[in-house]
């Protein structure tokens, strides 16, 4: 039997703060991430990404000390992304106590870099993220960089690349999604499941765990979600909430 | 004191994290006298398995192991790829192991092309035996993995729990005092927890 899918809250970190952007703009405060972690560890959440959306766009190393104070007390995997620029800067990740990276800026021209993490800790270790837009002429197209730098290609053909340069996993953002409790892109979900063999976890949009059930039903290993676990609508106050063992009850 | 054994491979700090959130001691090291004078060992470790008999050998950890574990009895403990370096081949490089236990390591090869390889997530496991590691467990426990590779034991008697994927494999052995688990309890909340504490108590 397969494996099921995990449910997998992400936490964005902006200026040493716990924040929560919309279609990846205006940031909102939401809180201490050591408290949030603290939390989610309580929930037993099946795996939790943080992701600094600041390290690419100002071209700067990850924080460290905050990294490892996060995962001092996360007893589950943690994936986590920015400014994953080099090999020596994801092997001080990993010494902190990180499962996986997440890579997405360093792609465009240092598809290398997957292939050389994934020689040391492993394909399982190395994360592509894919960020996507629907345009109103030319399709579907990959961006890079925070959502701020569109590519020429489309995400179906980015994961390919991915799995080829090394990734173990894909994670498929869906920007116009993202914050706005749509539901998850169940079809572009659908072909990259079919264009690689890797696993592919699936965010932006989820609102009701049905979108869950419908993301498993679609193939996705797993599930992330932001604003349905920071926040409770329907005015975006800050409660932090997790299914706890939703596919296994 | 609990020594987490450093051979540059894996994650030693998540289970030093998780051993020091459980108030229990341990220092992680390479150095031979930590590990003479230790109480207990636990072997981790993510990656390849010819880089990890590697990396023991160039440490020279091999010796010491061997007399601790073998000799001195010492209780040990290798998570995921430090429970396959405790066998005495792996496909994966087609190398010897540290052979402390009559189990091989193989390569996943699954007839249900749909499943996935590494088998990477949240899997159940069945107890097979009663040992000090399972002692008191909650019911029903799940456990993360991540891994291409399992062990085959030779002996039926040395599988402490078994686990689904395709097939069933050996996801806990023990032997004596040397245990291997393919799952992560560092990454496994209370159930991973529950297991450490167990061991540390050995």
């Amino acid at each position: 039997m397969a494996l099921q899918p995990r449910i997998i809250p992400v936490l964005l970190l902006h200026k040493g703060g716990l924040y929560k952007t919309k279609q990846f703009k205006n940031p909102t405060y939401v809180g201490d991430p050591i408290n949030a972690v603290r939390i989610f560890n309580e929930k037993e959440v099946d795996e939790l990404l943080i992701l600094d959306i600041d390290c690419s766009k100002e071209n700067k190393e990850p924080n460290y000390t905050l990294i490892e104070e996060i995962v001092s007390e996360a007893f589950m995997p943690v994936g986590y992304g920015g400014g994953i620029s080099s090999l020596a800067i994801a092997q001080k990740v990993f010494q902190l106590g990180v499962e996986k990276v997440i890579i997405n800026t360093a792609f465009q021209n240092n598809q290398q870099l997957l292939a050389d993490i994934a020689a040391i800790y492993g394909a399982q270790a190395v994360v592509a993220s894919i960020d996507y837009k629907k345009g109103f002429i030319g399709g579907t197209k990959a961006y890079f960089t925070n959502g701020a730098k569109k590519s020429g290609h489309a995400p179906h053909e980015i994961a390919q690349i991915a799995e080829k340069a090394g990734a173990g996993e894909i994670i498929l953002n869906a920007i116009d999604r993202e914050g706005t409790y749509q539901g998850f892109d169940i079809n572009l979900l659908q072909q990259i499941v079919e264009a690689v063999q890797i696993p592919v976890v699936v965010s932006g949009g989820a609102s009701t765990n049905a979108d869950f059930d419908a993301a498993k039903q679609a193939g996705a290993s797993g599930m992330a979600a932001g604003s349905m676990f920071v926040y409770q609508r329907p005015h975006n106050a800050v409660l932090i909430s997790y299914p706890t063992n939703y596919f296994y009850l | 004191m609990t020594i987490i054994i450093n051979y540059n491979l894996g994650n030693p700090k998540s289970i030093q994290n998780m051993l020091a959130y459980l108030g229990i001691e341990s220092r992680i090291s390479a150095n031979h006298e930590d590990i003479a004078s230790a109480d207990r060992l636990i072997l981790p470790g993510v990656g390849h398995f010819q880089r990890g008999m590697e990396q023991l050998e160039q440490l020279g950890l091999i010796d010491v192991l061997m007399k601790e574990v073998l000799e001195n009895k010492k209780p040990i403990l290798g998570i995921c790829l430090g429970m396959q370096l405790l066998t005495k081949h792996s496909e994966e490089g087609n190398l010897a192991g540290l052979g402390f236990i009559d189990a091989q390591t193989k390569k996943f090869e699954l007839k249900d092309v749909t499943l996935k390889v590494p088998h990477m997530g949240w899997n159940t496991v069945e107890f097979k035996k009663d040992s000090p590691m399972n002692t008191g467990v909650s019911t029903n426990p799940r456990y993360y993995f991540v891994h291409s590779y399992f062990v085959d034991c030779a002996n039926q008697d040395d599988i402490l729990c078994a686990t689904q994927y395709g097939k069933e494999f050996v996801s806990g052995f023990q032997y004596q005092n040397i245990f291997g688990l393919q799952f992560h309890p560092e990454k496994s909340h209370k159930f991973g927890m529950e297991l450490l504490v167990n061991f540390c108590k050995i």
